[in-house]
């Protein structure tokens, strides 16, 4: 499988973006999942955001867990160095590598499995800390790997592949990203890309902990009739409150919206954002509000997508912990060490 | 009842302070022992301290010693006894001869007391009750007052508490006077009510020289500094909390930017263990120098990333301030239990370096070294600590750097070596030491670059499980811990005045005692060869050590004889010729003890031979 080398040859013609890199380079190695799977067009999502956007390729860390998602950090950016680390534990070590070097992009890939369950407390505190990383949940209420039984994610009343109703109440990763404080979060669909592109994108540009839930269906143990996670069932039930345009320099990523009801978003850094309104009453700057949202539509069956929440003006663990700007891996031994004098002063003081 | 007569001795004695926690009387207790110290006269003081925050009995004893043997002695010989919960076992408690100093406010029924003892009352309560009102005053004054009456007694220099009451309270002159005026309360009223002074007596020597007084768990923070670190991430545990606050408050003083005052480090107190070991190996992945500091519960649910960090091959730094195990144990009692459970921590065949520190200024220079280590073996390094090193002052030499010292990075590939073409596998043995070449992330464009996974991989962390690939990388893993043998910390050895068929291995905070029961073993006739470990993997010197004696005695701090265990496994030694001599009660192993338990055996080693038969 992994041994399939990946051709590396391409089109003379293929599109190159600012920095001259086609969409090959931000590719990775052939995926191993299961054909179908979500998670691959997640996959292909990441690339076209990173593309677009013009990031270098190596500038990215991409920091996963354990699990069919956690896995997927291999299938794109192949520049970049990439850490599959331990179940549930991603959130950790994203934070210890963000905290070494403030200046690279860091893409954290996890699961429902590894996130909402064996990492729920990591997803909480790395989210409450606001590590500026992108925190994508590939999101299938299933255990692939080890095929099929319930995640956290599951809803209460779904049914399982072998026909078992879920009885545990589900976690909505989303709902407690906000209450935690996140700074950008989001929902969305592996199924509607052009959703997911552009939500990812901007997710990479905001400074603070970005979070995205996206509803990744299992081809193989959650897609069945019964199951809340199904292609059919989230298509049904995907009500999707904006569309999102990341603009880069002056031009939009996407331009195929109609005009009028666009807000622009201006964030921190000066990137900016386009929102288009679906749902005339929602607000995506008013966190209690998107949580009363949230909770209403769910109870009604309905899966809330889109930019959900965002504050503009977030700030980030490092802006908490008033850290150089320079990244402390580059911090040489005569910054770090105070030197002998200092040990005789500190002698002395201990006599 | 005998006539027992007072023990007599100058600057050779155990003073004990019985306290409740919570009342204040850990600085008085402390300005006891610095006290001391000033009139050149060599201290060692521990906390004997419960889990609670107030009310529950807590104990500092210190131990003054001309002749610097700096181990627990054991026994007490004056009981300063200020909680009444505690009484009658801290009167139980004095050697026969000794001094019972305590509060003679209320009338005690002679019951109370013994009569091979001499009772010294003064009434604490009365003389703060009479010029305080504020109760906090009362109490915190009452520590200080007493300071002040066993000046008198002990014959100490006044002034030379007042000097440090002085240095405490710069720039606080109200304090500073309220301090002084309640020492010489106290001080005036033995002086004029009692026989002063009594047997035991402090006289001024020269026989602290230019050694500091410090607590481990700071010394190892501030080692930490001076290696480099940067990043730390704990969770509050005893007995190693304190050495995560010490690197707060040294980086405060030491790591803020001149121009713009920011940090040059970044500090998380996460929400568990797990937590901060992931946020180390995050941090050390991406090249910087992360330590974290736990103990024994904390090794425990950091073991899954241990594990990581030896098969990624990532550096990382732990340092363990072992306490009282299994599960909860004894949180506030120290003990060397967590050899075996750090040696091969993960599920999988692990090994890990561990380093064992005798003091703080050992612990400075093993947490600074730790880095390096780490580094350069791209793997998780243990400074295993204890509670008696870590939460105690000791006396000890200072700690030095050498300015010309640099930081030992490892190999690490960087943008022009790539840039020049060099072959770059991450899990590939180029110099065959067992150690590879990493990036750090973000160093080239298009080179250089892998992915990190706990699973299996090939030379050039491809993955793969394939056998033979397998097993050749947990041979090159071997290799590198062979590697690291020679990189690490050597034993030392000391040899006795007269050759000998014994000897005897110990490690960590079992030194100072060591030392001294040597002294006494030598006077009760038995010469002993001493061998001090100071990291695993264990040196080819500790084998040939083992070879040149009939037996070696392995003293240690817990029941299973861990270290003698690793020995035996690590070196295929024959286990009967390593004899253990073990202390687990939680108290800190002593001369005593330590001299007693070999005298013993040796004793039992001088069988008469049997007689042949003669017809």
């Amino acid at each position: 499988m992994t041994y399939i080398a990946k051709p590396k040859f391409h089109h003379p013609g293929l599109k190159k973006n600012e920095l001259g890199y086609t969409h090959r380079d931000y590719e990775g190695k052939i995926s191993t999942l299961c054909a179908g799977c979500g998670h691959d067009s997640i996959t292909a999502s990441i690339i076209e955001a990173c593309y677009e956007l013009s990031i270098e390729p190596h500038r990215v860390a991409k920091i996963s867990g354990i699990g069919c998602s956690s896995k997927t950090p291999d299938y794109f950016l192949g520049n970049s160095h990439g850490f599959n680390s331990v179940h549930g534990r991603m959130p950790s070590v994203l934070t210890g590598a963000n905290l070494a070097n403030r200046d690279l992009i860091y893409l954290g890939v996890s699961g429902d499995g590894d996130s909402a369950s064996i990492g729920f407390g990591q997803f909480a505190h790395s989210i409450r800390r606001g590590v500026n990383m992108t925190y994508i949940v590939e999101n299938n209420g299933v255990y692939g790997l080890t095929k099929g039984q319930f995640s956290a994610t599951a809803d209460r009343g779904s049914k399982s592949k072998k026909g078992v109703v879920n009885t545990d109440n589900a976690i909505d990763l989303v709902a407690i990203a906000l209450q935690l404080g996140a700074t950008f979060v989001a929902r969305s669909f592996s199924g509607d890309k052009t959703q997911l592109v552009p939500l990812i994108a901007a997710a990479i540009q905001h400074k603070g902990a970005s979070f995205i839930d996206v509803i990744s269906p299992c081809i193989a143990f959650n897609n069945h009739a019964g199951s809340t996670k199904s292609f059919d069932y989230v298509r049904e039930h995907n009500d999707a409150v904006n569309r999102l345009d990341v603009l880069v320099g002056r031009e939009p990523i996407h331009v195929d919206y109609a005009p009028g009801t666009v807000q622009v978003v201006e964030q921190h850094d000066g990137s900016r954002i386009a929102l288009r309104k679906l749902d005339a009453d929602y607000d995506a700057h008013d966190r209690l509000g998107a949580m009363t949202f949230l909770q209403k539509h769910a109870a009604k069956g309905q899966i809330v997508t889109g930019l959900l929440y965002v504050d503009p003006e977030a700030e980030d663990l490092h802006a908490h912990l008033n850290t150089v700007d320079t990244p402390l891996n580059a911090l040489e031994a005569k910054t770090l060490c105070p030197g002998s004098a200092a040990l005789d002063k500190i002698n002395a003081s201990l006599r | 009842m005998s006539v027992q007569s007072p023990i007599s001795s100058v600057n050779d004695f155990v003073v004990r302070f019985a306290n409740v926690n919570g009342s204040g009387s850990a600085s008085a207790n402390e300005l006891f022992a610095r006290a001391i110290l000033r009139h050149g006269v060599p201290v060692s003081p521990r906390n004997i301290f419960p889990s609670n925050i107030q009310g529950l009995p807590t104990w500092y004893e210190v131990r003054v010693t001309e002749a610097g043997h700096l181990g627990a002695r054991g026994g007490v010989d004056m009981m300063v006894a200020m909680n009444p919960q505690t009484w009658d076992k801290d009167v139980a408690s004095i050697e026969p001869g000794g001094y019972l100093f305590y509060d003679s406010t209320k009338p005690m029924p002679s019951s109370k007391f013994r009569a091979d003892i001499t009772v010294i009352g003064v009434p604490l309560t009365a003389i703060t009750n009479s010029t305080y009102t504020d109760p906090r005053q009362r109490q915190l004054f009452k520590n200080i007052i007493y300071l002040g009456a066993l000046s008198a007694l002990l014959e100490m220099d006044p002034k030379l508490i007042e000097q440090l009451i002085g240095e405490q309270y710069k720039g606080k002159e109200k304090l500073l006077s309220s301090n002084v005026h309640a020492l010489h309360l106290g001080r005036d009223w033995a002086l004029q009510n009692l026989k002063c002074p009594i047997g035991l007596r402090v006289k001024k020597a020269d026989k602290v020289g230019d050694r500091i007084f410090v607590e481990g768990n700071s010394a190892a923070a501030l080692g930490a500094v001076y290696g480099g670190a940067t990043v730390c991430a704990w969770y509050p545990i005893t007995p190693s909390s304190s050495l995560a606050e010490a690197f707060t408050s040294h980086c405060k003083k030491l790591r803020h930017d001149p121009e713009t005052g920011k940090a040059q480090y970044a500090i998380v107190q996460a929400e568990d263990e797990l937590a901060s070991i992931g946020i180390v190996i995050g941090a050390s992945w991406n090249g910087a120098r992360a330590f974290t500091a736990t103990s024994g519960p904390g090794i425990s649910l950091m073991t899954e990333f241990i594990g990581l960090s030896y098969f990624a091959e990532i550096p990382a730094v732990i340092m363990d301030v072992q306490r009282a195990g299994p599960s909860t144990g004894m949180p506030t009692r120290t003990q060397q239990c967590d050899i075996i459970a750090c040696a091969y921590a993960s599920h999988g065949d692990t090994k890990h370096v561990l380093l064992f520190p005798e003091d703080p200024a050992e612990a400075f220079e093993f947490a600074a070294t730790s880095f390096d280590l780490a580094e350069r073996l791209q793997t998780v390094i243990f400074v295993m600590l204890d509670l008696d090193i870590g939460m105690n002052h000791r006396l000890c030499r200072p700690l030095r750097w050498d300015d010309a010292r640099q930081y030992d990075r490892g190999k690490v590939m960087t943008t022009e070596m790539l840039e020049e073409g060099r072959d770059f596998g991450r899990y590939l043995d180029v110099d065959g030491d067992g150690i590879p070449y990493r990036t750090y992330p973000g160093t080239h464009p298009t080179k250089g670059s892998y992915f990190t996974r706990g699973t299996s991989r090939d030379r050039y962390a491809r993955y793969s499980e394939e056998g033979p690939v397998y097993a050749d990388n947990m041979q090159r893993l071997v290799r590198k811990f062979e590697t690291a043998q020679d990189l690490v910390p050597r034993p030392l050895q000391a040899n006795a005045a007269k050759p000998t068929k014994y000897g005897v291995i110990y490690f960590g905070s079992t030194a100072p005692a060591m030392d001294e029961a040597i002294e006494m073993l030598e006077a009760r006739g038995h010469q002993l060869d001493r061998l001090r470990i100071r990291a695993f993997p264990f040196h080819s010197s500790v084998a040939s050590f083992i070879a040149d004696h009939d037996f070696v005695y392995v003293v240690e701090q817990n029941r299973d004889a861990q270290l003698r265990q690793l020995i035996v496994n690590e070196n295929g030694i024959d286990p009967v010729r390593l004899v253990p001599i073990l202390h687990y009660d939680g108290t800190p192993i002593t001369a005593r003890f330590i001299a007693n338990a070999i005298g013993d055996h040796q004793d039992h080693l001088k069988v008469t031979p049997l007689r042949k038969a003669v017809s």
